[in-house]
């Protein structure tokens, strides 16, 4: 059988013979990312403006729409905590906010319970300008015109770079159901 | 992708009360964060134990990437400095000199400070910086401007200290850790900085704007006396920096004042030194609200 076709006895996530998948990893990696989503933009010393789209909101999102159904609904408490941490918004924001997030796809998806790609482009472009407004409204400082004209780069950045993140995700999500294990 | 059937919780029980806490527990959750928020805006620095404690565990990262960046920098600056070398080396000679003559008369200057300093008994000690290290990351996605800077309170490193580099102000020191600390840069909107323009004694503050420019608000109103061009140095006032430190070099004029580029971008610096507080008395005093003052 497999001279004829050496994927014969495999699948999309590997051999399906004497191989199974690893728990470890199939549960650690959705939320490892997210984490280290939240660690990324503090390597980059930003001055002038806030520039590092908000890479762990954004893979939050990306694991909620592109994998429906794997991350609990209250999966914005532990990890807001996480991001509080690192994001220098006053603490409790990402608990908040992304809570509230997780709330509304859940809300759009009874709505919307098949979505094509641009669909989820849209849900998560709107939540990222309304995380982002708010990020400045809630930032603890005065509020000013300039600082919030300055965010409009790092808006941009955020609508664009999501279909990146969404095909990130979609590859962590294979290599996390990979059958790594040897029975 | 479609939602899984985790949903449909069908008439299981078990399912329905698990999807029903899930909601509650997540409702919950906001309301925290929105409490934890408010506590916050009132008690900023009360969560600052657990920020400076994992800004700890993150910095053997963070060093290292600091580390790279730099070390990259300077290559790229060699690199570039290649491009049109023959004109610029004509141009900085030129500048070199004019800098020697220069730097002459402020030598002259500086003794006839010293004489005139010593005439009048008054003596200046040397100030040493607490500590040296790294800016190793920055808040780059929020709208606050906060830095992270390699040194705590282990290095002696206290809240309130100015963060300088060699060509002016960076910040001041908000939290510390006991490996790392958390520097206000000059450019986030709740950053006021008393300065004077340099060469006479135009008072002024500059705040943040949170974006890259920080804006210069004469004490006195009346005509701007401003141009494009004028350097702000630090005018000691309030006690935590020293005088005549370079802060920013205005852009544009505006009404009451101006708007200004800051001189030392901690993005392009190497790194920076932490100093003691320039008059603590002062600072603690212009803290104290004016009731407590009396009420002694």
């Amino acid at each position: 059988m497999e001279r004829i076709d050496p994927r014969a006895r495999s699948d999309a996530y590997g051999s399906r013979l004497n191989r199974s998948h690893s728990p470890l990893l199939a549960n650690v990696v959705p939320w490892l990312s997210i984490m280290l989503g939240s660690l990324f933009p503090i390597f980059f010393i930003a001055a002038a403006l806030p520039m590092v789209p908000p890479l762990g909101f954004l893979m939050l999102l990306g694991w909620r729409l592109v994998r429906p159904g794997l991350l609990p609904v209250w999966a914005g408490i532990p990890l807001g905590i996480f991001d509080d941490l690192y994001n220098g918004q006053p603490f409790g924001f990402a608990i908040f906010t992304w809570s509230v997030a997780l709330l509304v796809v859940e809300a759009s998806e009874m709505r919307l319970p098949w979505r094509a790609f641009w669909q989820d482009w849209l849900i998560a472009g709107l939540l990222g300008t309304l995380y982002l407004f708010s990020g400045w409204l809630l930032s603890g400082a005065p509020l000013t015109s300039a600082s919030l004209a300055a965010i409009v780069p790092q808006l941009v950045l955020t609508i664009l770079v999501f279909p990146i993140i969404s095909r990130i995700v979609a590859r962590l999500d294979l290599w996390r159901l990979w059958r790594w294990k040897r029975l | 992708m479609a939602p899984s059937s985790q949903r449909r919780s069908s008439y299981s029980k078990r399912a329905q009360y698990n999807l029903f806490t899930g909601y509650i527990v997540a409702g919950v959750g906001a309301l925290l964060g929105a409490v934890l928020l408010g506590i916050s805006f009132f008690q900023p620095q009360l969560f600052g134990g657990p920020r400076g404690a994992a800004q700890d565990a993150a910095s053997p990262a963070t060093e290292t990437v600091a580390a790279a960046r730099t070390g990259s920098k300077s290559l790229w600056d060699s690199i570039s400095g290649y491009y049109r070398a023959g004109s610029k080396n004509a141009e900085l000679k030129r500048e070199m000199e004019l800098a020697r003559i220069r730097l002459e008369e402020a030598e002259a200057l500086r003794q006839e400070n010293v004489r005139l300093k010593g005439l009048l008994g008054l003596q200046e000690e040397e100030r040493k910086p607490v500590a040296v290290a790294r800016l190793v990351g920055s808040t780059a996605s929020s709208t606050r401007r906060f830095a992270y800077l390699g040194a705590g309170s282990e290095d002696g490193v206290t809240v309130g200290m100015p963060v300088r580099s060699p060509r002016g102000v960076v910040g001041r020191i908000l939290e510390t850790g006991s490996l790392s600390s958390r520097v206000l840069l000059l450019t986030d909107s709740e950053s006021v900085l008393p300065v004077r323009r340099a060469g006479d004694e135009t008072v002024a503050f500059a705040e943040g704007r949170g974006d890259s420019l920080l804006r210069i608000k004469l004490i006195n109103l009346g005509i701007n006396p401003l141009k494009v061009g004028d350097m702000f140095v630090t005018s000691g006032a309030g006690g935590y920096y020293p005088p005549g430190i370079a802060v920013a070099i205005v852009t544009e004029l505006t009404d009451d004042g101006a708007l200004a580029r800051i001189v030392s971008d901690p993005a392009a610096t190497d790194y920076v030194a932490v100093e003691q507080i320039f008059e603590p008395d002062a600072a603690t005093g212009a803290q104290t609200p004016i009731e407590e003052e009396l009420g002694d």
